[in-house]
């Protein structure tokens, strides 16, 4: 599976520009699903259908990741930007991102060389790509980037860009490969522009109209040191949602995670998630309300470019899921 | 001229009414029908006037939004001055010593402040606490200011359009341009011909939400929507390089994104090869500020492809906004040959 999680996390995906990744999931999936479309906003919806008996499913992990938009290009070809996502200016300064066109960026801070300067604010940064006096920059205004930096095994721990949210489409492709058999309808959907608000979310789940949605997500954890307390830890299995600040997950739906978990006999871990939302509060209000809720894959450095998992908990969600999703639903 | 009976109407967010009077008499000789939603939405609809090429859209949404920012009154004290709360996005620091006009009768009057011979100088550093202030309409006691106005009225900053300049830039000054610079080029596009139906609606209450483009749409259910808007300027001097917003006298602002959407990237591509095509200048809203109906609208039922065109406005969310007549043409230019393009389908 790590090969597809380096496939997923190594691709081009901002929220708004997720055709890269859109069409690296259809050739994944195609063959081992009965339909699958992409509706107005560049959802990914494919649906395998079940024998009969279950209910209808929504199954969603967003394809977007967070990054940069450029809005000027001053004479020496230095390039200002604003933020697509939630982007930390600190996590920024030194790295860089790559454009659809390939063109790379270095970001770089207008006071790295002063001594004690305050935390960095968006304002104060700027892209470098490389312009020569008298050149055209490869980029321009408009054009957007995401953070660029290979995907790295470090045996247990994997480490990438993206892992929020690639790793959870690469448990919700992996899940649906090995789905051998279904009572139910089950809609995997790979949704846009979660990072911005949710929106692919909102719209796909109106139009699969599911009687019970599962988002897969990333949440953060409480395990590194002086860390805020969280009792969430990479290595101790995939976490089940009870809140986070968007949503307050279906009672139902949560209690047939962990009873599902305790059945398999794999460890799980209970998230409550102080600041920050996923695709499942969206699926939960859509039309008149449909019970949700969401597996997370602990992940460390959250809306950095370097995002670490658990190699284990991402299995194990695979595992949780493909179970869910294998039997009759009870909630 | 039409941009300023439009700019002079009055229609705070929630009483649009006298807006989609003006609208309706404008555009009634070029529309087949037109309906009153239940928050106020004017929609207003031109049948095609001819065949459909294949991959033609039927149905297109084009909106503008009727409403203003202003105030509301909360209260009237023993003294006769009126209490009100704000209605909308704007800045306190703005409020003090404005000329307003209360509720429906247009009453004068004026958010008083002390003059600066009575203020101490740490408070004139300060910014005037907006709960504190009042607006006098000149009445010397409560029963007289009844007579006058009641709780619930609204109001408007009083404001007269004006030509500043008229070669150049054609430069107009007046209150409202957000969103009636919108109104004006969505009328005007009422007198074209097009191979689909066309829904021209003017929306209410944007400024509190967005709320009356959720609803129309969800009504409308079109395959593709545009909103036209008079968006943020902000072309003055700065200290540095940074980008301005949009600049007036640049043409039509196409956005890319902002706070409530990502616009469609087919129909941005229909724009700016339309702009090329016409020799027209056009412009990207350049940093992800503010929002439109197109947040709303593309997230109606299962998606819109959508997208926004804006006539660059300062000072936006003042008593007094300054437009150019050239990018306003320029913006009537501009959408009406994309909606004739798009007439031929969308390239994906």
């Amino acid at each position: 599976m790590k090969e597809l999680i380096k496939k997923l996390v190594e691709a081009y995906g901002p929220s708004g520009h997720e055709t890269q990744v859109r069409d690296l999931i259809a050739d994944l999936i195609r063959g081992h699903v009965d339909e699958m479309r992409t509706d107005n906003l560049g959802n990914l919806i494919a649906l395998r259908k079940g024998e009969g008996g279950g209910k209808r499913i929504m199954v969603a992990a967003h394809m977007d990741e967070i990054g940069l938009i450029v809005t000027y290009v001053d004479k020496k070809g230095f390039l200002r930007f604003g933020t697509v996502g939630g982007v930390f200016p600190i996590a920024t300064i030194g790295g860089r991102v790559r454009f659809a066109n390939g063109a790379i960026g270095v970001i770089g801070w207008e006071k790295w060389l002063q001594p004690s300067a305050e935390r960095p604010t968006l304002e104060e940064l700027f892209l470098d790509v490389g312009a020569v006096p008298g050149s055209q920059p490869p980029v321009g205004v408009g054009d957007v980037a995401s953070f660029d930096r290979p995907f790295v095994d470090m045996g247990q721990r994997l480490v990438a860009k993206a892992m929020d949210d690639r790793i959870g489409c690469a448990v919700v492709v992996q899940t649906l490969l090995d789905l051998k058999t279904t009572p139910n309808d089950v809609y995997f959907v790979f949704t846009v522009q979660e990072e911005v608000g949710l929106r692919g979310a909102w719209v796909s789940a109106f139009g699969v109209e599911p009687e019970v949605g599962i988002a897969v997500d990333v949440t953060k954890t409480g395990d590194t040191p002086e860390a805020h307390p969280m009792s969430v830890e990479l290595g101790s299995g995939p976490a089940i949602k009870v809140m986070d600040s968007a949503v307050l997950v279906h009672p139902g739906v949560k209690n047939w995670m962990i009873r599902t978990a305790q059945e398999l006999g794999i460890k799980y871990q209970l998230e409550v998630l102080e600041a920050g939302g996923t695709d499942t509060a969206a699926i939960q209000r859509t039309r008149g309300g449909i019970p949700a809720g969401c597996l997370s894959i602990p992940c460390r450095y959250v809306h950095t470019p370097s995002e670490m998992v658990d190699y284990g908990d991402v299995q194990g969600a695979v595992n949780l899921l493909g179970k869910m999703l294998a039997g009759p639903v009870e909630i | 001229m039409l941009l300023k009976e439009l700019s002079e109407a009055r229609g705070v967010s929630g009483n649009e009414a006298a807006v989609r009077d003006a609208i309706l008499s404008a555009v009634r000789g070029y529309i087949d029908e037109h309906r009153v939603d239940a928050l106020g939405n004017l929609i207003c609809l031109r049948k095609a006037r001819r065949q459909a090429q294949p991959g033609s859209p039927r149905k297109v949404m084009v909106a503008a939004h009727m409403d203003e920012i202003g105030f509301v009154i909360t209260g009237i004290n023993s003294d006769g001055t009126l209490r009100f709360g704000k209605v909308g996005g704007i800045d306190d620091r703005i409020l003090l010593s404005k000329q307003v006009l209360v509720g429906q009768e247009a009453v004068p009057g004026v958010i008083g402040y002390r003059p600066i011979h009575l203020i101490p100088k740490a408070e004139r550093e300060r910014v005037a606490d907006v709960s504190k202030l009042a607006i006098d309409i000149g009445a010397t006691s409560k029963s007289g200011a009844e007579k006058l106005v009641k709780p619930g009225d609204y109001v408007t900053f009083r404001t007269t359009f004006e030509i500043l300049d008229e070669g150049g830039l054609r430069t107009v000054k007046g209150k409202a341009f957000d969103d009636r610079a919108g109104c004006a080029v969505l009328i005007e596009l009422l007198k074209e011909e097009y191979a689909f139906d066309l829904y021209a609606t003017f929306t209410a209450q944007e400024e509190a939400g967005l709320r009356g483009a959720r609803v129309a749409a969800y009504a409308v259910n079109p395959e593709i929507a545009f909103v036209l808007e008079g968006t943020v300027c902000d072309d003055l001097p700065k200290k540095k390089d940074l980008s301005p917003v949009t600049e007036v006298g640049k043409g039509p602002v196409i956005t890319l994104m902002d706070r409530s959407f990502i616009a469609d990237r087919r129909l941005v591509k229909l724009l700016v090869d339309t702009a090329q095509q016409l020799g027209i200048p056009y412009q990207f809203k350049r940093g992800a500020v503010g929002g439109t109906d197109a947040g709303a609208i593309h997230l109606t039922r299962e998606g819109i492809p959508s997208a926004a065109v804006s006539v660059p406005v300062r000072y936006i969310h003042a008593p007094v906004s300054l437009l150019s007549l050239v990018d306003l043409d320029y913006t009537v230019r501009l959408m009406c040959e994309a909606l004739h393009t798009l007439e031929r389908g969308l390239e994906s």
